[in-house]
């Protein structure tokens, strides 16, 4: 071997010249392939593959829309009428990208959910979870600008209530507020500006997502059991067991996919998005996508313009504090009688701020709202923290290959295992 | 060249009553060159941004849109219009005996910004503010006759039920302050120039 090449395991010329002088592929194969990864992950851990394919579904129609698309006030709406009625294949591309923010979403919060059920924001993951919260603010502010693009009545609307937001903050929110808009109101410069970011966040989101999988493999995945792995026998070569299983999750995720695009692709937008923008009238009811509800009700239930902002941002900020706040050192809320209710009534709670959150501001409504946010923050600020000190946990399994491999010896896991190491 | 220095400065520094010696004036040579050197570049890194963000605030042809003329001889008593300004609307009200007395009366230990209706307008029948709500900025309805104006008898903003009266201060809802009286001046005792 000489010096200065790598020592390459890959007999086929041209894969071995290349890895020898910048080993991709020995790369490859150690973290995808055979990765050692928990035997007994169940379907929740298919959703952050999901994550990666739909950025890159996200990417690929983005740059094919941004083709035949102008960022200008007088022309926006109808570049974007052109792309549905006249560009070949312009309206799948569209439904494809405006349905695939609503997937990209739904796929994201069932992944932090399942962080959140089985406890993956724990000790040693803390800086994982805090870089898939930085993720999920990138995709907000993504996602939120994108909506401005066609230059409907509620990207209008929706961009002047969200960048007024900043006006909340003493002395230099008007400033800021301009600093955002380019001019005294969101216009033109606005517009543009929201492309470029628009065209050059996803990008960065795709950077973040690496230092995630960086941290991800340095830590090893967390399963259903929230217990380490203590072995061979507890684990499995990444492929072919888990690209398989993923594959089958990708499959119903598509159809999910398809079925939106193709049968109800306006289901999740507003129609007054197909109103061209018009900046003396403020539709009667405006609403958010439906991915910013929950925050929104949040926004709502506060009756100060300073403090509902602060509650609103405090609603993501907690989750980055999260791994502090939770004392418990048993992960999987399987094994936690109390805490394991508690969570299930905030996922429900989710749920009723997302509904308030597109409800009149008024009446029974707002004490909903107010309610909800606060049993959102109860559960992390009082809850979390008290069932750390007094809750009493289930037993926990010896190790993983006991509990998947039910019965049998003393050392179940470690015999069925063998024949899988070799890989 | 830092290694070595480390070990031997390390001491001395702890003892900063000392001072006088040499090794107290080699580290705090050392601190001086390590501060100089980071403000130096915080106002180099500074002096690049600064263009940047500057290049995103309203650019000179922006600012320059800078005002409006607006007609009042048209605009009947009870009746109001909206004209375009910076981009926003702006309304025009010319109000009624009854709103005026109304407005005048209000007590200002009851507003949420204390501001009486003297210092709002310049001649009592019209009220001329900016169209857009002081919570998040949507357009208060009240100018066509059909609209809801709320329980205050002014506008009423149907984002987040704010209530605004017929001076345009806010009454009621998240909205902090009055709806903003924009530079305006009567030109003639028919028109009004904007901005
Ligand atoms: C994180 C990934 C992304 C998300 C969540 C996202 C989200 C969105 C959303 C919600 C819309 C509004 C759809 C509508 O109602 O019409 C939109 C529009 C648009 N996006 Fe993206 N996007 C992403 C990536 C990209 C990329 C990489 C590009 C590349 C340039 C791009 C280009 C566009 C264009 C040109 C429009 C306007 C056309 C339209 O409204 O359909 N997007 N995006
Ligand atoms: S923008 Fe008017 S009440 Fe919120």
């Amino acid at each position: 071997m000489a010096t200065g090449l790598h020592d390459s395991s890959f007999t086929n010329p041209v894969v071995r010249w290349i890895d020898q002088r910048m080993p991709v592929f020995t790369m490859m194969q150690k973290e995808y392939g055979t990765f050692p990864t928990p035997r007994n992950f169940n379907y929740f851990w298919n959703f952050g593959a999901l994550a990666m394919i739909n950025l890159m579904i996200m990417i690929a129609t983005g740059i094919f829309l941004a083709m035949n698309y102008t960022a200008h006030t007088s022309m926006a709406f109808d570049s974007v009428e052109r792309i549905m009625r006249d560009v070949n294949y312009g309206w799948l591309i569209r439904y494809v990208h405006m349905n695939g923010a609503s997937m990209f979403f739904i796929v994201v919060l069932v992944h932090v959910w399942r962080g959140m059920f089985y406890g993956s924001y724990k000790k040693p993951r803390e800086l994982l979870w805090i870089l898939g919260v930085v993720i999920f603010l990138l995709m907000m502010a993504t996602a939120f600008m994108g909506y401005v693009l066609p230059w409907g009545q509620m990207s209008f609307w929706g961009a002047t209530v969200i960048t007024n937001l900043f006006s909340a903050i003493p002395l230099v929110g008007n400033s800021i507020v301009t600093l955002l808009w380019g001019g005294f109101s969101v216009d033109n410069p606005t517009l543009n500006r929201f492309f470029s970011l628009h065209y050059l966040l996803p990008f960065v989101i795709t950077g973040v997502v690496f230092l995630h999988v960086a941290a991800l493999h340095i830590t090893g995945s967390n399963n259903p059991l929230g217990i380490e792995p203590k072995g061979p026998q507890d684990t499995l070569p990444f492929h072919p067991y888990y690209t398989i299983k993923d594959s089958v999750g990708i499959v119903v995720y598509l159809i999910v996919f398809a079925f939106l695009v193709f049968f109800t692709p306006n289901y999740l937008g507003h129609p007054d998005n197909y109103i061209p923008a018009n900046p003396l009238s403020t539709p009667a009811h405006i609403v958010p996508e439906w991915y910013f509800l929950p925050f929104y009700a949040v926004l709502r239930a506060v009756p100060n313009k300073l403090g509902g902002v602060l509650m609103m941002f405090g609603a993501i900020a907690v989750l980055f504090v999260l791994p502090w706040l939770d004392r418990s050192p048993v992960r999987s809320m399987r094994f936690r009688p109390i805490a394991k209710w508690a969570f299930l009534l905030w996922t429900v709670n989710f749920f009723v701020l997302m509904w308030a959150g597109g409800k009149p501001a008024e009446g029974l409504y707002v004490v909903i709202s107010r309610l909800s946010t606060a049993y959102y923050f109860a559960y992390f600020l009082v809850i979390l923290p008290l069932l750390g000190k007094i809750e009493r946990p289930l037993p926990l399994p010896e190790s993983i290959s006991r509990a998947v491999l039910r019965g049998g010896g003393p050392l179940p896991g470690g015999a069925a295992a063998k024949p899988m190491e070799k890989a | 060249m830092a290694e070595t220095l480390a070990p031997s400065t390390a001491p001395e520094l702890g003892q900063t009553q000392g001072g006088g010696e040499h090794g107290p004036d080699q580290g705090t040579k050392r601190d001086f060159l390590k501060l100089v050197a980071g403000s130096f570049a915080a106002v180099g890194v500074g002096a690049i941004v600064w263009p940047f963000i500057h290049s995103m605030n309203p650019a000179k042809d922006v600012l320059a849109l800078a005002s409006t003329d607006v007609p009042l001889g048209h605009i009947a008593e009870g009746q109001a219009v909206t004209v375009m300004w910076r981009g926003k609307p702006v309304f025009v009200r010319h109000r009624t005996g009854a709103e005026i007395t109304e407005a005048k009366a209000v007590p200002l230990a009851e507003l949420r910004d204390p501001q009486p209706d003297g210092a709002r307008v310049q001649r009592e029948p019209w009220l001329v503010v900016l169209g857009v709500c002081t919570h998040l900025g949507c357009v208060p309805l009240g100018q066509k006759p059909t609209d809801a104006r709320g329980d205050f008898g002014g506008w009423f903003c149907p984002c987040h039920g704010s209530h605004y009266d017929t001076s345009g201060r806010i009454r009621r809802g998240p909205a902090p302050s009055n709806l903003v009286v924009p530079d305006y001046a009567f030109t003639s005792d028919t028109q009004i120039r904007v901005g």
